[in-house]
């Protein structure tokens, strides 16, 4: 593997680029593994990689039915941010983020990660009130937040809809300014790579048909590349985690798929710098340029259950009505493309990740319709999980029976109904 | 688009309806144990495939329906009215 350097990108040049190796192998899947990541996502691919790099671990498989990058990693909008309050996730998510931080040096792959700043718009004092004790959190826990008043809004992003008479006038916004996005490709590939360095097999087009078990053990998962025997299998499959978990004959979960929308226009020149987010009285919307100069957006669920990686037309309309109530001037922009996920709904609108009632299988799941920012550090606790057999403290309530105890981490306090948490 | 045939209204857009959710959990008893009211209330199928499920025709008649649908494809296969004896009378009087 030839490792990205100015000097490699220099010497290549007068070369004629002849010195760059593939990226990562394509191993056909052997017979036995002592981990198999089913799953190669971005919190898949985190997982296979921390669990080389900080446990020194060998022998690791991902297997992946479809090709990596192709699931939720290509279908999501990029935003990268930490303004979680609730005692697990706000540690989670902050850890996260200082893991984006130095992702490209540590993957020694560009993930474009632009710290371009998340701004929550608030439309009345009491989202200000709820908003203002969300971010003082953050900053009493060691993260970074800030309060802008409408006149500063005005100033950093003069094109939004300032006008009396704007459907949701804005007030002011949180402000997140270590947040930003990223190129989800990138992402995908840099793990892959970084984990491939590491002997990590990542198996494409692999896809697991059914699951050999005995009372307290997965014994074998058969695949449509041939058997597999694993020590310990971890499943990251969110969207289809159901369907995996009634495979191995483990009943029903506190989850349910749905599906996410998202869009990008055709490229224009640069308009927006930061990542605009807003949400009041059933709108939800946010919007960040790409570098191509796509402006990327999206909005809620689609709200009824749904494994078919397509969209409907209410959301489109409901979104591009929010897109022109905030930002009037995309009246005439032309959508380029849209694309749709399915995505694990939990009960609480928190993922899990945990030990389950299989002595060797490890769960990551549940992660509603924000998994792309949790990559990072998705993998390292679940690395972790997997390494060491027990939860790190901060994933400790992150588990399938925390509705029996009554802990649930309800950041929208919406109740026990999936599709409210979107 | 999905289009629901409502038995009062024809066919409609599913804009026009509010997703309910899973037509098929039932409710224990009050008395039922803790555990059996958590499956219910916490635990889901999440069928891969056909399933009943409740819509209500909130831009129309508002009744609230009982819908077949596939979730692989958004398939829709049969609609009925939520309210049994409503959709006995539906079908007496066809």
């Amino acid at each position: 593997m030839t490792r990205f350097s100015a000097w490699n990108v220099i010497k290549n040049g007068f070369n004629g680029q002849k010195g760059w190796s593939r990226q990562w192998r394509d191993p056909e899947p052997k017979a036995s593994y002592d981990i198999v990541i089913v799953g190669g996502g971005l919190h898949g691919l985190a997982t296979a990689y921390y669990l080389a790099k900080n446990f020194n671990l060998k022998n690791i498989a991902v297997v992946e039915k479809g090709w990596i990058g192709g699931g939720n990693a290509g279908r999501n909008t990029t935003i990268i941010r930490s303004n979680y309050m609730l005692k697990g996730n706000r540690e989670f998510y902050e850890a996260s983020l200082t893991l984006w931080e130095n992702l490209s040096h540590e993957l020694n792959y560009n993930v474009m990660f632009s710290q371009r700043a998340h701004i929550g718009i608030y439309h009345t004092a009491n989202a200000l009130d709820a908003a203002a004790r969300r971010y003082n959190i953050m900053r009493q826990t060691g993260s970074d937040g800030e309060i802008w008043s409408r006149d500063t809004i005005k100033k950093k992003i003069p094109h939004l809809n300032f006008a009396d008479d704007a459907r949701f006038p804005i007030h002011g916004a949180l402000v997140q300014k270590r947040a930003g996005t990223a190129r989800h490709d990138a992402v995908a590939w840099g793990y892959a790579r970084a984990a491939d360095m590491l002997g990590v097999d990542i198996i494409q087009q692999c896809e697991v048909t059914s699951i050999k078990r005995s009372a307290q053990k997965i014994s074998s998962l058969h695949t449509s590349r041939g058997e597999i025997t694993a020590k310990k299998v971890a499943f990251a499959v969110a969207g289809n985690t159901s369907r995996l978990w009634q495979m191995a004959e483990l009943g029903n979960l506190p989850i349910e798929s749905h599906k996410l929308q998202a869009f990008v226009t055709e490229p224009i020149k640069p308009l927006l710098d930061h990542v605009v987010v807003f949400g009041v009285a059933g709108a939800h919307f946010y919007i960040s340029q790409s570098d191509k100069g796509g402006m990327v957006f999206g909005g809620d669920i689609d709200w009824y259950k749904s494994y078919a990686q397509k969209g409907n037309l209410p959301i489109v309309q409901d979104v591009a009505e929010c897109a022109l109530s905030l930002m009037p001037c995309l009246g005439r922009v032309k959508l380029l493309r849209h694309w749709s996920g399915v995505v694990d709904m939990s009960m609480d609108g928190s993922f899990f990740m945990c030990k389950t009632p299989l002595d060797n299988l490890y769960l990551n799941a549940g992660w509603n319709y924000g998994g792309f920012k949790a990559s990072p550090a998705s993998g390292w606790y679940f690395a972790d999980l997997i390494a060491n057999d027990r939860p790190d403290k901060v994933i400790q309530n992150h588990d399938l029976d925390r509705f029996r105890r009554g802990v649930h981490i309800d950041e929208r306090g919406a109740g026990s109904d999936p599709k409210l948490h979107g | 688009m999905i289009q629901i045939s409502c038995p009062f209204c024809g066919k409609r857009d599913h804009s026009e309806f509010s997703y309910g959710g899973d037509g098929q959990i039932n409710y224990p008893s009050l008395d039922a144990s803790q555990e059996t009211w958590h499956d219910a209330v916490f635990l889901r199928e999440n069928i891969y495939g056909r399933q009943i499920e409740t819509w209500q025709h909130l831009y129309g008649c508002r009744s609230w329906l009982l819908v077949e649908r596939d979730t692989r494809t958004h398939e829709i296969f049969s609609v009925k009215l939520a309210h049994a004896d409503w959709q006995k009378m539906m079908e007496e009087n066809r």
